[in-house]
């Protein structure tokens, strides 16, 4: 194994028994840089306000007539000064990956370009309304179209709809496409077909389209059983939906089998895109008979997930569902160089379009990011993304597979995620235990317990971001976490104990849900 | 390239520690088919921060920003100040490059934010539990017609003629795959909303009333008497509401007896970015209903060592457990949105949002009051709050706001944008002020507009 | 009063006419700590083997099946305040509804106690 860096400063290993817990306790409770913070409701009054208004006057003429609020609001404000601590506070509470290692499978935690920030905050980007003359919003409808280009050609797919807020609401763009599609050849169909190891959003996304949700059991070696498909395939599956690479790192070696087997049957393939960055530049899927895919830009693309979005989830379509996209598209008009928003649902316009998902034309802020990310890589750079990605992987996979049990070491090499179960951990110790021993050697854990098919499931992903050193380093920290385990270390089920909190009572906040803040009695 | 810390001597040791001979080893699982030969062809290779943002500029200069010139656009998407220190909370690399809080003890930052978020949400809706956000206010309003179903177990929901037409086709395209049944009409234009024609409209299969307050026409209705007739059907009310900083000075919702209250919440903290991200917010009355919302709240508990901490909760109601009975498909929702709505929530406090709503209402007012007085114009509303509607004597509004921008003033957004094609509504133009506009601004507005119509 | 058990872990009470039903300590321990449960209206019909309630832990939900066919004649209000009940006394306080009984022939598909813990030990 390689030194973490082979010339420099080197940490010293904890002691056993750690100072911060032998130290005298503090009357605030904090513990140097490890600060508690209140919520606003308990450091705030209803009279502090951060931002300087006219006072209000009371006699002024109003068109309210009646409906003016005479009770409070509840609200508490702080002063500029207090709101940036109480946030810079709460934020050292928080994990990023500008802060370390964050191989949260499935997700692509990869690094955020700060360049892609700047450019989504240009006020010729930032500081336009969605419904501006067109005239004047020339250079937005460009980027929506530019950054459509790309992701055809990326993909090889000739549609495109941009206006998806998030993947999940991507993938039922998608299946509403699919449905259409049926629905105006006058094929009124029941049946989606999903892998058991799949993202929960793709049963959700079917069952929401008002269809019938059935499983297709994987092989033994983790990849979608290609006989079990074709036994089902009848003339009442609208469609099947195939996360490619799947949701075990695995490339789905028969997709253009199955894609070949449902078409005959009348029917469509959606692709969960979530795992473009596997292939992003190298391979594309509109080669392997793809109708339908949503692409991450949160995930490949690189906009930030921001603890939890927002994300953007555009979905690129075959020759056979492109004109079932959804309202708006953005086109480039025929004769000179502008371009055009058709979002009028006037049935010369709205053609075979499904209709509209949202009430505007997607994330406009996540395609400047994306955009910006594109044209930084370039085809030679996106396609050394994927390669560096699905590379760092395997490393991962191929240092850990002698400890750690690697359930699907042996189906080939992994793409840019590799699964580890915890059917070897001894004393009861379990998947959980390891995570969160994983958080006091100051990591963020690999996603749990997904995909469903894995006992224990431990899906890693580092993301191409990653340097040698900080996966050598990683690797070192999970492979002392794993011996634990494998030892079956009491201790751990008690990690972490240095995190700004210890495991939370899961169970009382469910029992008793306390969803928002109320004064205290009395 | 600057983003790719391996080295070709790291990729050399590492191929040779995974026993591969080169990269392509290890896509030998992808067909000969998909096999491609090198970089995608058409596409062009990489290239300096320098040169992309060279690029990219070149792209936001041919747009005319809102802060550049007078600017009156809203229809569910408002222009207002932002304070400088939101942007940098949001910017800071643990909110920003974190995930969704799936590992509570190094995710409190967001938690804590999210509680405080949701408790805000709740008290402006006048609401008991609100989410931890939707997209945006057009996809929480299908949410809210999908919970309503679930809980009526109707399948009929009846659209005010006056919710933001957007937000109407949304619902109907939803409607169309889930057998719904969706009652809507086109807004009648006058004063008053039409309040009796909604309720007339309600029956015994009805799921739920969907209204919007103040409503597309810039209109207050009154909610109570919906709420009434709606509940002597045993359906519920759901209301719609685009302009969170109207509730600083109106009623809020829940205290006039709405059921489920959703909205935009990008006034608050979150710009006008053409139309995304936005913030879908989403909040019941009754803590009863919790269990039958859509996407992730958060709650509050207490560590092992019993210290106060937030988790989320209630997540069996998800797609990731509940699968194909989850109650949305919803995953990633708006959390950095979330970020910003909340801070710059905090630095208005109450005070600020009062004196915020007061500020946008009294120079709406004198707005309107500038444009009456031009030949050709009329007030529509008897009541606003910051957005109303003018009727400019039978020319095509749509024209009119084309003319005015090619003069260098974007005067508020055509109802011919919105319902294109119909008559009735083509000679009005809804225009919307904030604290934003200026005294040139109006005067801008008035001249520009009076010499279109001239 | 005899007490029937289902291969799907629910217990089922015949009193008379109407019948208890309830989940076994068994499933209880399997599903771990019990957050919620959702239960059916009084008046639902029922088909035996058909869904009837969902029990919810903090990262699971399963659904209980109707042992035998009939109408939800009363649910147990004690599971709103505290669902825990299904752990601490799952066969007695933390029953879940009872129902009428439409066809007593589909009772004789069922376990009795002793079948069960022959079942149970084979799992």
């Amino acid at each position: 194994m390689n030194a973490p860096n082979k010339s420099g400063w080197k940490p010293e290993m904890s002691p056993a028994e750690d100072g911060l817990h032998n130290g005298p306790a503090t009357t605030t409770g904090n513990r140097a840089l490890m600060l508690e913070e209140p919520l606003i409701f308990e450091i705030g009054h209803a009279e502090t306000t951060g931002v300087d208004l006219p006072e209000i006057d009371p006699d002024a003429p109003n068109r309210l007539g009646g409906f003016e609020r005479s009770k409070p609001i509840g609200l508490v404000g702080l002063t500029e000064p207090e709101t940036v601590r109480h946030y810079t506070r709460l934020s050292r509470q928080n994990y990023g990956i500008d802060l370390g290692f964050f191989p949260l499978g499935s997700c692509t935690m990869k690094h955020n370009p700060r360049l892609n920030e700047k450019v989504a905050r240009l006020p010729g980007f930032a500081d336009i309304h969605p419904l501006a003359p067109q005239q004047t919003v020339q250079g937005a409808l460009q980027v929506i179209h530019e950054l459509g280009d790309w992701l055809m050609k990326l993909t090889g797919m000739p549609g495109v709809a941009m206006s998806p807020k998030a993947g999940a609401h991507g993938e039922l763009c998608g299946i509403l496409a699919i449905r259409a599609a049926h629905t105006a050849r006058g094929d009124a169909r029941e049946v989606v077909l999903v892998p058991e190891s799949a993202h929960g959003t793709n049963p959700a996304t079917a069952a929401f389209a008002g269809y019938k949700v059935e499983d297709i059991p994987a092989t033994p070696e983790g990849r979608v059983d290609l006989e079990a498909i074709k036994a089902r395939l009848a003339p009442d599956v609208a469609a099947v939906m195939i996360t490619n690479p799947n949701t075990c790192g695995l490339f789905e070696k028969d997709f253009r089998e199955i894609a070949d087997a449902v078409h005959a049957v009348g029917g469509y393939v959606y692709c969960d895109g979530a795992n473009f960055n596997a292939i992003v530049g190298r391979v594309r899927p509109g080669d392997l008979g793809v109708d339908a895919m949503h692409i991450n830009l949160h995930k490949t693309f690189s906009t930030p997930h921001g603890g939890g979005g927002p994300g953007s989830g555009p979905v690129v379509f075959s020759e056979a569902l492109k004109d079932f996209a959804p309202l708006p598209i953005v086109r480039k008009l025929q004769d000179g160089d502008g371009y055009e928003l058709v979002e009028e649902e006037q049935r010369e316009h709205r053609g075979q379009s499904f209709g509209r998902m949202t009430a505007f034309h997607g994330q406009m802020g996540m395609f400047t990011r994306a955009l910006t990310y594109m044209l930084s890589h370039g085809a030679d750079g996106l396609k050394q993304v994927s390669e560096d990605a699905v590379l760092n992987a395997n490393y991962v996979l191929r240092s850990l597979e002698d400890i750690l049990h690697a359930p699907f070491a042996d189906s080939g090499p992994c793409m840019h995620e590799a699964l580890f179960g915890d059917k070897d951990f001894e004393g009861g110790l379990s998947t959980l235990d390891l995570a969160k021993a994983l958080i006091d050697e100051g990591y963020h854990p690999m996603t749990v317990y997904f995909p469903l098919v894995v006992h224990g499931a431990m899906l890693v992903e580092p993301t191409e971001t990653e340097s040698k050193a900080a996966l050598d380093e990683f690797i070192t920290a999970f492979r002392s976490v794993t011996e634990r385990a494998l030892a079956g270390d009491e201790s751990m089920k008690q990690a972490p104990y240095y995190a700004p909190r210890r495991r939370l009572d899961e169970t009382a906040a469910a029992r008793k849900p306390k969803l928002a803040w109320e004064e205290p009695e009395g | 390239m600057r983003y790719l810390p391996l080295t070709d001597t790291d990729r050399g040791e590492m191929l040779a520690k995974v026993g591969a001979k080169s990269i392509d080893d290890l896509f030998v699982d992808v067909p000969e088919v998909a096999q491609l030969d090198g970089p995608i062809h058409d596409l062009p290779m990489h290239a300096s921060e320098m040169a992309v943002e060279r690029h990219m500029k070149t792209r936001a200069n041919k747009n005319l920003s809102a802060g550049d010139t007078p600017f009156f656009l809203g229809a569910g998407a408002y222009r207002h100040h932002i304070p400088a220190s939101v942007d940098t909370v949001i910017q800071r690399g643990e909110f920003l490059t974190a995930y969704t809080p799936y590992q509570p003890e190094i995710a409190q930052g967001t938690l804590q934010m999210l509680f405080e978020f949701q408790t805000q949400v709740a008290r402006l809706y006048g609401c008991a539990v609100a989410n931890a956000s939707l997209y945006d206010g057009s996809t929480a309003c299908w949410e809210a017609v999908a919970m309503a179903g679930r809980m009526t177990r109707r399948k009929r929901a009846v659209l005010s003629g006056a919710l933001h037409p957007h937000y109407a086709q949304v619902v109907k395209t939803m409607a169309q795959f889930t057998g719904d049944t969706i009652a809507d009409n086109l807004p009648a234009i006058q004063t008053e909303p039409d309040n009796a024609g909604l309720m007339s409209r309600i029956d015994d299969e009805t799921s739920c009333v969907v209204v919007q307050y103040p409503d597309i026409l810039g209109r207050i209705p009154d909610l109570s008497e919906l709420a009434e007739a709606a509940h002597a059907k045993g359906a519920l009310l759901v209301v719609v509401n685009t302009e969170p900083v109207a509730l600083g000075a109106i009623k809020s919702p829940g205290e006039m007896g709405a059921d489920i209250v959703v909205g935009e919440g990008q006034s608050i903290g979150v710009g006008l970015q053409f139309g995304g991200p936005y913030l879908g917010l989403f909040a019941v009355r009754d803590p009863k209903h919790v269990r039958q919302m859509p996407g992730r709240l958060c709650g509050e508990t207490t560590d092992a060592e019993g210290k106060r901490g937030f988790v989320l909760t209630l997540s069996t109601r998800e797609q990731h457990i509940r699968r194909e009975k989850a109650t949305s498909n919803i995953c990633t929702n708006s959390g950095l949105c979330a970020l910003a709505f909340n801070v710059h929530m905090t630095l208005l406090g109450e005070k600020g949002l009062r004196e915020l709503a007061t500020e946008n209402h009294r120079l709406a007012c004198k707005t309107a009051d500038r444009l009456e007085q031009i030949p050709g114009v009329s007030l529509l509303n008897s009541l606003f709050f910051n957005e109303f509607t003018v009727r400019l004597g039978g020319k095509l509004a749509r024209e009119v706001v084309r003319d005015l921008a090619d003069k260098g003033v974007l005067g508020g957004v055509s109802l011919d944008r919105l319902y294109p094609g119909v008559e009735a509504l083509n000679d009005a133009l809804l225009v919307a002020v904030t604290e934003t506009t200026t005294d040139e601004d109006i005067e801008a507005l008035a001249t520009t507009l009076e010499e279109a119509l001239a | 009063m005899p007490r029937y058990f289902t291969d799907e872990h629910e217990w089922i009470d015949v009193e008379g006419e109407s019948a208890t039903v309830g989940i076994t300590d068994y499933a209880q321990e399997q599903l771990g700590d019990i957050v919620f449960v959702e239960l059916p209206d009084t008046g639902t019909q029922v088909e035996k083997g058909g869904e009837a309630a969902v029990v919810e832990s903090v990262k699971a939900a399963s659904d209980v099946y109707a042992p035998i066919t009939g109408e939800i004649m009363e649910t147990n209000s004690a599971l709103e305040d505290d669902p825990a009940l299904v752990n601490t006394s799952p066969e007695e306080e933390g029953w879940f509804f009872r129902m009428t009984i439409g066809d007593s022939s589909e009772l004789e598909g069922l376990m009795d106690d002793k079948a069960y813990k022959t079942f149970v030990d084979s799992l």
